[in-house]
């Protein structure tokens, strides 16, 4: 199996902090890899290095053996990492049919045409039209992203994020504040999503890691302290003392 | 297409609705055509011609401020060196005798607009927000106080005048009459304000507004958004000079003024006092604009100063300008609940009048003892006559101003919760908001 | 030559003073309030007027007080009434309404005092020359307008360094997107900072009065010059401000006090060019485009720096 995202030797450092430290992780291509941790562990740095939002202080990022630290996101972008966020990140003036149409437009080969009627353009129409499905915002078409529901907004940024047809997905927290049922539906819906690209996946809710991941990696005080397969991080001695304690099972 | 795109995207308009799409186009059109036969005096198709120019000047600033969210203090540079360029092109043209008419000339300062954009703009829309405003700012400075330095070319304070009747005649136009003036203007402001529309329904004007509401995350759906900011600037910068060289071509001169901070000003009131929100609003804006300016200077001595107050009034009670308020209604006149807001505004109109009048019989006897103290005390202001000595107009203002004041900031209140009740009872009989 | 060089670095570093004492305000305001407040020269402006018209009744001493403490009472209620309002509706609408406030507070000055200059002297008290250098007289107001700067310059480092609220102040510069967590009394917070950033301003404005021009038009020609140090200096940046300010001071300063042109330099070399348009660039002088040089300086930063020289914000 080919390697999605390799993590070389990743330091980030704040001033005098450092926040990552020595960090090596290696996603395989079509792997659903969770990124675990205490709060301020570092996980939300982490994304932000991969995605560009951030320069890595020393180490290098790789995006299917091609290095990408150090480009800005928009370029990792188009190389095919999306990303999501943990806190709403949408068009919020912007209708749900919009903020969809927006994300899907770069990735269609409309880039920054202006001699083209948007409405007629017959792929970015297929195309949205199925993520709105996907994410199960039919009826919400019309709304400005700034007035959905909460759940509804988490919905519509993992439909930003899948839209570009990206086949490597990062998703920060998607399921952080939901009810246990909204929860199921993402679980559910991330799942659907996702089938046949790579994942990276941070979140706290230990149902969802243990139920949809491949893999697992624990970040501590920016470091990954153990990386493997459910059982192996179940079973893992320092996993527990560091983290996940006695109530897992 | 899929089928399952025909049920979920949005429909496509339908047959009626595109009927009307270009009915108003096409009204638009015949309105501008027939305009002239109903005023035909020469003041009004002066005004009707300004008008115009600064439709497609607001409209133009609109694609930064209201599509893009880049608030620019230093719009008017392009406006002005499209202005100075056409100028330059009808000379040129005149000149040798080149087979070159009128009505393409505005395409030289469109050109120029353009150009110049495309040199100015890629440092300035690297920043965003508050950075890009200052950088806009500084550019025009630069710009203006530039002209004044490169006499031969910008002509010095006097400026750089033509003679717009010397160039190559079109049927006989000799484009001297301000009829013709006025027909030419009218087409050029058609077309851009179409071409504008246009751009709106593009990839990069939908992408436009996605900078506007979140810069950050375009980063992440693939594109650049200096990339996005910079070509929206072009576009503006475009338009501008063909508005600048349209005013050039109507005064037949152009000078400092025309890319100075007063006329980037200018163009940043009309624009948003009309409203940023909606593409109709620069529109109105600049009617509105120009008439009062028009207007105010024939009624007060300090009318700069009143416009100053209604645009600082604007900013702190309408943000979404005329359009906006306008606009806030029509949920209310969809759901049928229009006329429970309605008392209240006619309750809440005269102290708010009042607070105005008094407002105004302030400034006027101010104005009448600081600037005009040697004259007669028996002044006139908005065709009002009265005597600004008279202790007792003093008490009058004071009256007004102070409780007209208390009473309407509680009337509006009321307003305010009869709008409150009027949108519920519309949401509820299912109307969007 | 030498005369010069010491003559201009002085009135340079002056210039720079006068700019730091309202760059620094306008910079507080920013980093708390969030807003880049244009009507920052109105406040210098009003200032000087203010300075003038009570200098004229009680004398100039108490106006170099009373002056700065009325503008600034003025800012405040600009902060509470105006501002605070427009806040909700975001920063463009926050700039734009110090935009109209500068616009509306020209035309009131000019209402009051009219468009000519005012007859704003030195007071009677400093109108000596201080000390002669080579052969030029240095008056003694303008080292008593560098020392008034001086002296709040040093103030404002004690109050930043040693205070409640020079803490939260210092805070609010390094980490602006926190503010919001100050607690009940921000608004109150944010009242004293405008006022005191406007006050600041006024005070430029009362001792820059009779040394410069006091006319309507004052706030319109330094307001630019201002946003220029803040966006070279860094938005949000104090340290940064302060060496714009003293950069654009002597580099202005300086640029006047030189003739040079290209014509001058390279004189033979250029006769082609004395027909066309390109003979205004030829011939210019430095001193004739000292006004265009803070601008010159911003579009090299935006280019080599665009985060300005010691900036580190995006907003």
């Amino acid at each position: 199996m080919s390697t999605a995202i390799e993590l070389r030797g990743v330091e980030k450092t704040f001033g005098i902090t450092s926040v990552i430290r020595n960090v090596n992780l290696t996603v395989a291509h079509g792997e659903r890899h969770a990124l675990i941790g205490p709060n301020g562990a570092g996980k939300s740095t982490l994304f932000n290095l991969i995605s560009g939002y951030m320069k890595p202080s020393v180490g290098s990022i790789l995006l299917r053996d091609q290095v990408i630290s150090g480009l800005p996101p928009f370029q990792i972008n188009r190389r095919g990492l999306s990303r999501s966020f943990q806190v709403t990140n949408v068009f919020a003036k912007m209708s749900v049919w919009e903020n969809l149409r927006c994300a899907v437009l770069w990735a269609t080969g409309h880039r920054y045409a202006f001699w083209k009627n948007v409405d007629n353009l017959p792929e970015v129409r297929d195309r949205t039209a199925q993520i709105l499905q996907d994410i199960n915002l039919v009826s919400r078409r019309d709304v400005p992203a700034g007035l959905l529901t909460y759940a509804e907004q988490r919905a519509l940024e993992i439909g930003i994020t899948v839209a570009g047809g990206a086949d490597v997905i990062l998703l920060d927290e998607p399921t952080a504040g939901m009810s246990h049922a909204e929860t199921e539906r993402a679980v559910a819906l991330i799942r659907r999503l996702t089938e046949g690209r790579t994942l990276l996946i941070v979140e706290h809710d230990m149902s969802v890691v243990f139920g949809l991941a491949d893999r697992i990696s624990v970040l501590v005080y920016g470091q990954i302290i153990a990386s493997g397969t459910p059982e192996e991080i179940r079973g893992n001695p320092k996993v527990k003392e560091a983290y996940l304690g006695e109530e897992v099972v | 297409m899929s089928d399952a795109t025909a049920t979920i995207a949005p429909p496509r308009p339908a047959a009626s609705d595109r009927m009307k799409f270009y009915g108003i186009w096409i009204a638009a059109a015949l309105l501008l055509l027939v305009l002239p036969k109903l005023f035909s005096s020469g003041g009004s198709l002066t005004t009707f011609s300004l008008i115009g120019i600064s439709i497609i000047f607001s409209l133009s600033y609109n694609i930064l401020l209201g599509q893009t969210g880049m608030l620019s203090f230093g719009h008017a540079v392009y406006y002005g060196l499209g202005g100075f360029l056409a100028i330059h092109a009808i000379n040129i043209v005149a000149r040798n005798k080149f087979a070159i008419p009128l009505p393409v000339i505005p395409l030289v300062g469109g050109a120029a607009g353009l150009i110049f954009a495309m040199l100015l703009g890629w440092v300035s829309t690297r920043r965003s927000g508050t950075a890009f405003a200052m950088i806009s700012l500084g550019v025009a400075e630069l710009m203006a106080s530039s002209a004044l330095i490169l006499r031969t070319f910008f002509g010095g304070e006097a400026g750089v005048s033509a003679n717009r009747t010397k160039v190559l005649r079109l049927f006989d136009w000799s484009f001297g009459p301000q009829i013709q003036i006025y027909y030419l203007v009218a087409a050029w402001t058609l077309i851009a304000v179409i071409a504008m529309y246009a751009l709106t329904r593009t990839p990069l004007g939908r992408m436009c507004n996605a900078v506007r509401d979140n810069p950050e995350r375009v980063q992440f759906v693939g594109y650049d958004p200096h990339i996005i900011r910079y070509i929206a600037f072009c576009f503006s910068g475009l338009f501008a000079g063909i508005a600048g060289a349209l005013a050039a071509i109507n005064f037949e001169i152009a000078n400092s003024a025309y890319l100075g901070a007063v006329q980037s000003g200018t163009v940043l009131f009309a624009t948003y006092i009309g409203g940023v929100g909606f593409f109709i609003g620069p529109i109105v804006g600049a009617i509105f604009v120009t008439l009062l300016s028009l207007g105010l200077s024939d009624l007060t001595q300090v009318w700069q100063l009143y416009f100053g107050l209604i645009f600082i009034a604007v900013v702190m009670f309408a943000p979404g300008g005329i359009t906006g308020l306008l606009m806030m209604h029509r949920p209310l006149l969809k759901g049928g609940t229009l006329s429970r807001v309605l008392p209240s505004y006619l309750v809440a109109f005269l102290p708010t009048l009042a607070m105005i009048t008094g407002l105004m019989l302030m400034i006027e006897t101010t104005v009448h003892f600081t600037v005009n103290p040697n004259e007669d005390s028996h002044i006139k202001a908005f065709g009002i006559p009265f005597d600004a000595a008279n202790p007792a107009i003093w008490a009058v203002a004071a009256v007004l101003l102070i409780g007209g004041f208390l009473l309407a900031r509680k009337t509006w209140a009321r307003v305010a919760a009869s709008w409150d009740d009027a949108l519920t009872a519309a949401r509820e009989k299912g109307v969007a908001a | 030559m030498l005369e010069l060089i010491v003559i201009s670095t002085l009135n340079g570093v002056l210039y720079g003073m006068l700019l730091f004492l309202m760059a620094s305000g306008l910079t507080v305001i920013f980093s708390m309030l969030g807003v880049l407040n244009f009507a920052h020269a109105s406040f210098y402006m009003l200032g000087a007027f203010f300075g003038f018209q009570i200098s004229r009744w009680f004398g100039f001493w108490p106006a170099l007080i009373v002056a700065p403490l009325l503008a600034g009472a003025l800012g405040a209620a600009v902060e509470r009434y105006g501002l605070r309002h427009v806040h909700k509706n975001g920063h463009v609408a926050e700039l734009l309404f110090t935009f109209g406030l500068a616009f509306a507070i020209e035309e009131i000055v000019q209402i009051i005092w009219g468009k000519n200059p005012v007859d704003f002297r030195v007071p009677p008290l400093l109108d000596f020359p201080a000390f002669t250098l080579f052969s030029t007289n240095y008056p003694a107001f303008k080292i008593f307008m560098l020392a008034v700067s001086i002296v709040i310059f040093v103030g404002l480092l004690v109050v930043l360094k040693r205070t409640r609220i020079g803490l939260i102040v210092q805070a609010a510069l390094t980490h602006p997107h926190m503010v919001g967590h100050l607690g009940h009394n921000v608004g109150r917070i944010f009242m004293l900072v405008f006022g005191v950033g406007t006050a600041l301003a006024a005070v430029a404005g009362v001792i820059a009065g009779p040394a410069l021009v006091t006319q309507s038009n004052m706030a319109g020609l330094l307001g630019p010059i201002l946003f220029v140090v803040v966006v070279v200096g860094g938005l949000g940046s104090l340290p940064g401000a302060f060496i714009a300010s003293l950069l654009i001071g002597l580099i202005q300063t300086f640029a006047v006090s030189m003739d040079g042109s290209l014509a001058g330099a390279f004189g033979p070399l250029g006769p082609d060019y004395a027909t066309t348009w390109l003979s205004d660039i030829w011939n210019v002088t430095v001193a004739q485009i000292a006004p265009i040089m803070p601008y010159l300086l911003l579009v090299l930063i935006l280019i080599f720096r665009p985060m300005g020289l010691l900036g580190t914000r995006d907003t």
